[in-house]
């Protein structure tokens, strides 16, 4: 990445000085995203008295869950977790592994190890759009923070709501479309 | 009045504690590694206004030098399984209302600060109020699992180590974002876009705008990267200013459309080839291979979308 900077530095025609003071100053001025890990001592306070252990048990209560079900379960409340605010409750470590890739094999009972695989991938998949299209919702995640500091250079001052409120409609499509690969997904293994 | 200060001052506070938690922990490999990262990046937090650019800058190398030298050391272990599935029956779902706190805090902060200018900076109410959760929070969690500051701490410690070098990456590619703003790379891909963008055409500079998020999210691993090269290249100059479109549905919008870049790139090593290890799937590229199918009908829902929305 640094090589990255310096090479489109250079070749731009700044000195090998300036364009790590240049750096330092990019790097000075968008703190702001990575002082969102101020929450963790908080998270890792609740992980340890059973936060993820209870969120398992809510997930587990759900009883008669076909593949799709489950799957589509898990999309709709990690997009609302992360709406919240609360990325780092969920994830590929912490909830994946653990928990929603047996639940998934355990579901579509698999006849063999690439389809087994596939399966995973989809749990692992589920995750990841759950929070994409979820997190934007959440006025002071990175991207929106990012967003606001960008446009307020070009002279634009907008609140991290207005820009916030533009991700709900994203947020339903990935849903409509996800959940609609998911029910395929089902029938076609079935 | 507070303001951003205030944020890095509790964002440093942690990184500090996580350094020095990790520098008196010798049971665990290369904790000086650890220590040292945490240490630059406590720095940064708490005294970077006073370092210069020049000063920055080598603190930026000494980051990059330490984990590329020394390797960041494995996170430490939480309480045992049993015990965590003891205390989450014990406590239920005061669990989740603990949890609410933050979220809760950086809402009714962001509402309630506007009306107190004087008291809080009105262009930072959100972060302010969200580390204001985060205290206030902590303070209650604390008194009502009735567990010591340094556990919790110790906590944070082990949620950063399991982060590793993926904790500072998005601030990395926001600067190197800003480093091509000034190198003028937005000027090249948008003066290539002009070429290839048919003039006049509104729907072609949409498309250009929400493929080129996609495509450069591709390439770079992260939408962070991407947004500045592309808001700067087309969405501002061209969209905004020449078009007149509504600034915050072409920036979040446009941020999305590179979301659905990362669902389909295994540079975004965090959420797509890391699963494929943690899985133990056969083929590393199995995930992005099923995130596509799901990617590109939304890309094309989100460059639906800028195109009506955005110019009504």
């Amino acid at each position: 990445m640094l090589l990255a900077a310096a090479s489109s530095g250079l070749a731009a025609g700044l000195d090998p000085l300036a364009l790590i003071a240049a750096f330092g100053k990019a790097f000075n001025d968008t703190r702001y995203v990575t002082a969102i890990w101020l929450v963790l001592p908080v998270i890792g306070l609740l992980e340890r008295h059973g936060l993820q252990e209870r969120a398992r048990a809510l997930i587990a209560g759900m009883k008669g869950a076909t593949l799709p079900r489950l799957l589509t379960g898990y999309l709709l409340l990690r997009q609302i977790i992360s709406a919240l605010g609360l990325t780092t409750i969920a994830g590929q470590a912490q909830t994946v592994r653990p928990l929603l890739a047996p639940m998934a094999l355990a579901a579509a009972d698999p006849r063999n190890e690439a389809e087994a695989d596939r399966v995973k991938a989809m749990a692992a998949a589920t995750d990841n759009v759950g929070l994409f299209f979820g997190e934007d919702i959440f006025i002071a995640i990175g991207s929106i923070l990012l967003m606001k500091g960008f446009l307020e250079q070009q002279g634009i001052v907008l609140t991290p709501f207005e820009l916030s409120v533009w991700a709900i409609p994203t947020a339903f499509a990935a849903f409509a479309i996800h959940a609609l690969r998911l029910w395929r997904f089902g029938k076609v293994r079935r | 009045m507070i303001a951003l200060p205030f944020v890095y001052t509790v964002a440093g506070l942690v990184f500090a504690a996580s350094a020095l938690l990790a520098a008196f922990d010798g049971s665990k490999p290369r904790h000086w590694v650890n220590a040292a990262f945490w240490a630059l990046l406590a720095l940064s937090m708490l005294a970077g206004d006073r370092l210069g650019d020049l000063g920055n800058g080598v603190l930026v190398i000494g980051l990059v030098g330490v984990v590329a030298i020394g390797r960041l050391g494995p996170a430490s272990a939480s309480a045992p399984e049993a015990e965590r599935q003891e205390r989450a029956t014990r406590h239920g779902n005061r669990l989740f209302a603990l949890a609410l706190v933050i979220p809760a805090t950086a809402l009714i902060g962001t509402l309630l600060f506007r009306a107190v200018p004087w008291l809080v900076d009105p262009k930072q109410v959100t972060l302010v109020s969200l580390a204001l959760g985060a205290l206030l929070a902590f303070g209650i969690g604390l008194a009502v699992l009735r567990e010591r500051p340094l556990a919790g701490l110790q906590e944070g410690q082990r949620l950063l180590d399991a982060l590793g070098w993926a904790a500072i990456l998005p601030q990395m590619l926001a600067s190197l974002g800003l480093i091509f703003a000034l190198a003028g790379v937005g000027k090249v891909v948008g003066a290539l876009a002009s070429e290839v963008i048919p003039g006049g055409s509104l729907f072609a500079a949409v498309l250009a705008y929400g493929l080129g998020m996609a495509l450069f999210t591709m390439i770079m691993g992260n939408a962070f990267a991407a947004f500045p090269v592309m808001a700067a290249a087309i969405g501002f100059p061209l969209l905004i200013q020449h078009y007149h479109g509504d600034p915050a549905v072409i920036a979040a919008v446009g941020m999305l459309a590179g979301f659905c870049g990362t669902l389909m790139t295994p540079m975004a090593a965090n959420f797509n080839i890391v699963p494929a290890a943690l899985l133990e799937l056969k083929d590393r590229n199995a995930v992005v291979k099923m995130q596509v199918p799901t990617g590109l009908p939304l890309l094309a829902f989100n460059i639906a979308l800028i195109y009506w929305a955005a110019f009504r």
